[in-house]
């Protein structure tokens, strides 16, 4: 089972929420879900989507066709009705618009009319036409009302009820008079604890399991998400977030917060990333933890605002003046975004380093069914030394930058009796103290970049996933592992022999690992969501490894298994 | 006991005659007559020659970038209330490239002190105006003079609320220790404006010239810090008198004190169990 619904409408339509209920409800009944968003940079008008799939088997890309589309307005019809299957239906409100109704795919169900005599309220038209489309594919309403409860529970009983009672209306209509010919039937397949949850919420659970105390930040698109789900959580954690007045402020928070001895997040895009940068050079400089969630959107500038690119790979690795260690993670999934946010925290205060986390605006935005085991999630905080140990070194006879084997020096928490804990942006002795000593200042670079060999150990390598003869290996990163998996297996069904690699803990890059996983292979195709291959870049430079392909994608919209397809095709000449 | 030896502190490389050598000595005696212990205190600083300071004596110190040493003392504080937080910086530093932090650091409101060497020059890249520079004043970078306002830190801090706002001349350094004294002991962000002379490049706010201005407001009996209006009007006055001392003082809740997080001790003290996510994520499950 493969279905697509697709709800559009005006921002203000409410088909974000519509769209959220909707996969919640499919994920309820035991589906594996997929719920991606498509949205404009204004908050009125305009026109937004929320594709939702559907399968019994585990979904992990958008598609291209739409089984049912759910029409608030008509520009919806004018502009996904190229994307309808043969058999595909339209749900729309005829006593709104002025279409055709002789067209046989037109399902006309008066959204606004139901919902103005069901609860006196016109807005829950969206409600009603979420009650119409589970009937045309014959679901189970009481799943439906149970997840309008708990999802309107908070803002009280009258709204859920109300909500129930327009989706029932919307149900009810149809029911007398749904069409025949439309076959789908998507019955429960059974009860599911599965959670319904996206990169940005990940993220910021992932932060609060691995015991972030503080966050800091300014608003900015994909990351605001994790911002205010974090602020939400103040008061039951016992955290704190605080706006800051610019990117700038919110890193230096977060490493005062740091230095001061808590773990600490900020979390931006690639404008707000671009100020840190000088920041994020002095955390390298004075070796102090720091987990930066860098959001990708498109750019240059503020290029396109709500939607997807992988364009700051390289910009991540290489951004700040002078040579420091830090790491860059790349989740894929949102499973993958809870777990490498924890890994981030850990190494970060093991190694006392900056920790890039590489979203994107289609990973932070798009829901999936996931599960998160909390007993998997390990606190390691690195070295401090105890009271007694301070003590055992004299009073203020601890060093914060002491030079060590591993190039990691024991923290101290400032405050400490005995202790003093200083460190500077300016080149430093071992006790943190400003210095011009060459002598110095080689010992002290060399300390910072040893602490790379430790990293090194720390980084996973490459999933890799399909036949392992195949002789071609797709390679991605991050996010388009879901749309390179269906599509390795849509062209393997089809008699292709092909394979994948996807990255996503991503440097210290992981040279060994990566040659072992495309040992064997005599073609590398890179498939990425930016304009000049930065992947493909990395891995030459890594590795000496050159991409015989690329398939790229750089217009906003997220990589496809259908995309994929074409292109390779057109790339191997299949 | 808490004596001038337990802060002293590293060799100093500022040019002899500094002003920047009287609020090293206001600072450390100010601390010792508070009987603070040096891991007691974490000095935040910036870049200049006055970011310098804390490499001079002791305590905990992270000496940051230019203009940023107020978000890492508010990322400090927050992280742990129990800390006595000091900042110190230059005009440069703190009226120009942090000059967006300064004002947000005033609505925040952290309990923190706030110490600007305001030398109305840049000393370390060597003489070029800063944004307290006097009108028509020649330097490298302004071969014409100055053309442009010169900010007024008291007044903007006073508009902005800041519950402490203090002028000291480095000159006057019993006065100024004074100062840092009561900016300590204040709950809120204390602002305390340094006028200090740069014996290097600027030879128009010399120590003579100031001597001849500043007069000590603590002095006349009749004025009243805690008039906002009256202290803004005080904070007009420039040129052939300059008051020094406290010119404005209110209260307001501090932000640590409206942090639900923080009412269980410093942040940096409490525990933490991956576990207690467990009902969070049962949100996420339909």
């Amino acid at each position: 089972m493969d279905f697509n619904f697709l709800v559009g409408g005006e921002a203000g339509q409410g088909v974000q929420s519509m769209g959220y209920i909707l996969a919640r409800s499919m994920a309820k009944g035991g589906y594996s879900v997929l719920a991606s968003q498509d949205y404009e940079s204004r908050v009125r008008g305009g026109h937004n989507f929320f594709a939702v799939r559907v399968g019994d088997y585990p979904v992990q890309a958008v598609s291209e066709e739409v089984n049912l589309l759910i029409a608030l307005n008509e520009e919806t019809i004018r502009l996904h009705r190229g994307e309808l299957t043969k058999d595909g239906l339209i749900l729309y409100d005829g006593e709104r618009g002025k279409m055709a109704s002789a067209e046989p795919a037109l399902v006309n169900v008066p959204f606004e009319r139901l919902a103005l005599e069901q609860t006196g309220n016109r807005i829950m038209g969206n409600t009603v036409a979420l009650g119409a489309a589970l009937r045309l594919v014959k679901y189970d309403f009481e799943i439906l009302s149970a997840v309008l409860r708990k999802t309107f529970g908070k803002k009280g009983r009258e709204v859920a009820e109300k909500n129930v009672d327009a989706a029932r209306a919307g149900y009810d209509f149809v029911n007398e008079g749904g069409p025949a010919s439309f076959k789908y039937r998507l019955a429960p397949v059974g009860a599911s604890r599965k959670m319904v949850i996206n990169g940005g919420e990940a993220v910021a659970l992932g932060a609060l399991a691995a015991g972030c105390k503080f966050v800091s930040g300014y608003p900015m698109t994909p990351s605001t998400g994790i911002l205010q789900y974090f602020a939400g959580q103040s008061e039951a954690f016992n955290v704190v977030f605080e706006q800051a007045e610019d990117e700038i402020a919110a890193i230096n928070m977060v490493l005062g917060a740091s230095y001061a001895g808590v773990r600490a997040l900020t979390a931006t895009s690639g404008g707000g990333f671009s100020l840190m940068v000088e920041s994020l050079s002095l955390a390298g400089m004075t070796e102090t933890p720091a987990v930066i969630v860098l959001g990708q959107r498109v750019g240059p500038a503020t290029g396109l605002p709500t939607r997807t690119e992988q364009g700051e790979l390289e910009f991540a690795i290489h951004a700040g003046h002078g040579m420091f260690p830090r790491v860059v993670f790349a989740p894929g999934t949102v499973e993958e975004a809870f777990y490498l946010t924890a890994k981030a925290f850990n190494l970060a205060e093991k190694y006392q380093v900056p920790v890039i986390l590489l979203t994107d605006t289609y990973l932070t935005d798009t829901y999936a069914t996931a599960e998160f085991d909390l007993s998997k999630v390990t606190v390691e905080r690195g070295v401090f030394l105890s009271d007694e140990e301070v003590r055992a070194l004299g009073k203020y006879g601890y060093m914060r930058h002491k030079l060590t084997p591993s190039g990691v020096s024991p923290r101290v928490i400032p405050g400490q009796a005995d202790a003093l804990v200083v460190t500077d942006s300016d080149e430093h002795t071992e006790d943190g103290h400003i210095t011009e000593s060459a002598e110095v200042r080689l010992q002290m670079v060399q300390k910072r970049l040893k602490k790379m060999n430790g990293l090194r150990t720390e980084i996973g390598g490459p999933l890799t996933y399909g036949p392992e003869e195949a002789e071609t290996v797709l390679a991605c990163w991050g996010s388009t592992y879901g749309a390179l998996r269906e599509a390795v297996d849509r062209l393997n069904n089809a008699g292709a022999v092909v394979r994948m690699i996807q990255m996503s803990e991503i440097w210290p890059f992981p040279r060994k690992a990566f040659m072992d996983a495309i040992k064997g292979s005599h073609r590398l195709v890179v498939v990425e969501g930016n304009a000049m291959g930065q992947m493909a870049h990395l891995i030459r430079a890594e590795t000496g490894v050159e991409a015989t392909g690329k398939i790229l994608r750089y217009d906003g919209r997220p990589l496809t298994p259908a995309y994929i397809i074409t292109r390779f095709q057109e790339e191997v000449g299949a | 006991m808490v004596t001038l030896k337990d802060y002293e502190g590293g060799e100093t490389a500022w040019c002899p005659g500094c002003g920047n050598f009287q609020i090293l000595l206001a600072m450390k005696r100010a601390l010792v007559e508070l009987a603070l212990e040096p891991h007691q205190v974490l000095f935040v600083s910036g870049i200049g020659q006055s970011s310098k300071l804390p490499h001079y004596l002791k305590g905990n110190l992270f000496n940051g970038l230019h203009g940023r040493s107020l978000p890492v003392a508010t990322g400090a504080k927050i992280a742990n209330h129990a800390l006595t937080v000091l900042v110190v910086g230059g005009d440069g530093d703190g009226y120009a490239e942090g000059g967006n932090h300064f004002v947000h650091a005033i609505r925040r409101n952290l309990d923190m002190t706030y110490i600007v060497h305001n030398n109305q020059i840049y000393g370390l890249t060597k003489g070029q105006a800063s944004p307290t520079s006097e009108r028509c004043f020649v330097t490298k970078t302004t071969p014409g003079g100055v053309i442009l306002q010169p900010l007024n830190p008291i007044a903007l801090a006073i508009t902005l609320g800041a519950t402490f706002v203090a002028r000291g001349f480095s000159a006057w350094t019993p006065h100024l220790t004074q100062l840092i004294v009561e900016g300590i002991q204040h709950r809120g962000f204390a602002l305390i404006d340094v006028l200090q002379p740069c014996v290097s490049f600027n030879h128009l706010n010399t120590y003579a010239w100031y001597k001849d201005r500043v007069y000590d407001l603590g002095d006349e009996e009749d004025y009243d810090p805690e008039d906002q209006l009256v202290a803004f009007q005080k904070a007009q006055e420039w040129g052939d008198r300059i008051p020094i001392g406290v010119i404005y003082r209110s209260e307001r809740r501090i932000y640590e004190e409206q942090i639900t997080a923080l009412k269980a001790g410093p942040l940096v003290t409490q525990g933490h169990n991956p576990l207690d996510l467990e009902e969070l994520l049962e949100d996420f499950i339909p």
